[in-house]
């Protein structure tokens, strides 16, 4: 297929129609509204169903409702939107059926603003409902990876009966690339054995998220588990750029990986070894990975639109065995990457200590960036 | 080799588009492209800029500080952007747009009338096309000739009867560039 060049939002909406997406609820809010426009549009003349819903809460029910039949469903939103829709979220994974979310980030907390943010990566990478649950998130560094990423958000949703979101932020949302989009499939209903569809001529089947009976939830609770081993052992991406013989390595995901890849290429040019982790599953995180990194290099430097929250799982992956330093813009600000590349100069030189504390030692630096 | 571009002026000066217009020519040429837009909330009349960053690579970055070339449409803009070009890169300006001259002696500066031109081809919304036409003037990686065949292939079929229009605007501006440019380096 021919490169078409399209905006983010678009070109998930599109990629989505394509890879059989039977129905869309949403509710509009700011970066992402171009994603319920374009299903507005697209889904009606494809047949399927849109539905622009009264609210957040609405919208999320609706994709309960319709998970439970079976169908491919999804829905979109940003930080504040996707709060609002917490509550059904975690009974869509009590419930075990599939579906997919897009999170196109902003910064916050509060309303925040509408510029783009990586800072509800704990919200979302940790269940952000309440109970014992794990979404799978994608975090795709852009437009390409997004809609060759939506395809598999699908099949994984429906593999392991999972919310699976993918996680961009307002930038990769709006920002136009050259991009090949799948090719258009037709809508192919799975006969799923749970699925609720009618019961005329065979038994009755019950979605519910409703177990009072604690040890049949805990039986749950179990399942859910062992499912998120699987995917934990299955299926985890992540690209690596000049790892091989880097002395140090900077990790960063979605848009601030890719933007610390020009300031890697630029300390590369200086004759600084340095690599740089993206990973693209940020749930299940790639610890492993990053653990078998840390064996091999002196440090890592962590870069993040947020306050250090991968932060956290890399540190719970190098577990105290290597220094790691930490740089992150806040609040909807995105570093360039000469702000980025002044970090990996100071890290090149820096007598590091793996006993410090990164964030600490960060926000020392800010008082002279942030004033 | 990485080309990198700010584009800027008033919401409605066509900015975002002479941005794309840039990205499809260089997506056809077999380039690697991002163009990312920055906006208030307001639509018309605040400001606006777009990035556009060309590579033969995979492109990290999508937002640039120091580009190697600005494109600037009004007076806050070429405020904000002339003090960030990289040294050795281009400055254009839409001359009818600024009340003074440019104060950078180490970049090419091309000072352009793009309103007046747009005006003489018939209509002042052609400004951002004519602005195009003065950029490539100093762009190697992109021709007059790419720009025109992007224009044919992707200009939305609502506005298809203003192509000549458009093509002859960057051919003015491209043009009026190679005739007035100043480089004081």
């Amino acid at each position: 297929m021919a490169r078409e060049l399209w905006e983010g939002n678009q070109a998930i909406a599109e990629a989505a129609s394509r890879v059989g997406l039977e129905a869309y609820f949403g509710y509009p809010i700011t970066p992402q509204n171009e994603i319920l426009e374009w299903m507005s549009r697209r889904l009606p003349e494809l047949g399927r169903a849109f539905v622009q819903a009264e609210s957040e809460l609405g919208a999320i029910n609706m994709v309960y409702g319709a998970a439970c039949t079976g169908a491919r469903v999804m829905t979109s939103s940003s930080s504040p939107g996707i709060s609002l829709m917490m509550e059904g979220l975690s009974y869509i994974a009590g419930t075990e059926v599939p579906m997919v979310l897009v999170n196109v980030m902003r910064g916050g907390p509060g309303l925040g603003n509408i510029a783009p943010s990586q800072a509800d990566y704990n919200q979302i990478c940790k269940g952000g409902g309440h109970g014992d649950y794990h979404p799978i998130v994608l975090a795709p560094a852009s437009v390409q990876e997004a809609v060759d990423l939506m395809p598999v958000a699908f099949d994984l949703a429906e593999k392991y009966l999972n919310i699976c979101c993918i996680l961009i932020d307002g930038s990769i949302g709006q920002m136009m690339e050259p991009v090949e989009l799948p090719e258009m499939r037709p809508v192919q209903r799975k006969d799923f054995p749970w699925a609720v569809t009618g019961a005329k001529g065979r038994p009755r089947r019950i979605l519910s998220s409703i177990y009072l009976d604690p040890p049949e939830e805990e039986k749950t609770n179990l399942r859910l588990l062992r499912r998120w081993q699987e995917v934990q052992e299955k299926e985890l991406r992540y690209k690596e750029y000049f790892t091989d013989d880097a002395d140090f390595i900077v990790i960063g995901f979605g848009t601030a990986g890719r933007v610390a890849l020009s300031a890697v290429r630029a300390a590369r040019a200086q004759g600084i070894k340095v690599g740089l982790f993206r990973p693209i599953t940020v749930a299940p995180f790639p610890y492993k990975r990053v653990a078998e990194l840390a064996q091999r290099v002196g440090a890592f430097l962590v870069v993040e639109m947020n306050a250090g929250q991968m932060l956290e799982d890399v540190r719970l992956a190098v577990n105290g065995s290597i220094p790691i330093e930490f740089y992150g813009r806040l609040g909807g600000v995105v570093p360039f990457p000469d702000e980025i590349l002044s970090e990996i100069q100071r890290v090149a030189k820096a007598k590091l200590s793996a006993d410090a504390d990164p964030i600490a030692n960060w926000m020392k630096r800010m008082e002279m960036v942030a004033r | 080799m990485q080309t990198e571009l700010i584009l800027a002026g008033f919401g409605g000066q066509g900015i975002m588009f002479a941005g794309q217009v840039l990205s499809y020519a260089a997506m056809d040429i077999g380039k690697q492209v991002t163009w990312i837009p920055s906006y208030g909330p307001e639509m018309r009349g605040g400001t606006a800029n777009c990035t556009v960053v060309i590579s033969d690579e995979e492109i990290g970055s999508p937002v640039v500080k120091n580009p190697d070339i600005a494109l600037v449409m009004n007076l806050p803009s070429l405020d904000k952007y002339e003090p960030l070009v990289k040294p050795g890169g281009m400055l254009v300006i839409n001359e009818s747009m600024v009340d003074r001259s440019a104060r950078r002696t180490d970049i090419k500066v091309i000072s352009i009338p793009c309103s007046e031109i747009a005006e003489q081809i018939g209509n002042i919304r052609l400004a951002n096309m004519v602005a195009v036409g003065a950029l490539l003037s100093g762009l190697d990686v992109l021709t007059v000739a790419d720009v025109e065949a992007a224009l044919m292939a992707h200009m939305p079929g609502r506005h298809r009867h203003l192509l000549s229009k458009n093509i002859e605007a960057v051919h003015r501006g491209y043009e009026y560039a190679k005739a007035h440019a100043v480089v004081t380096r």
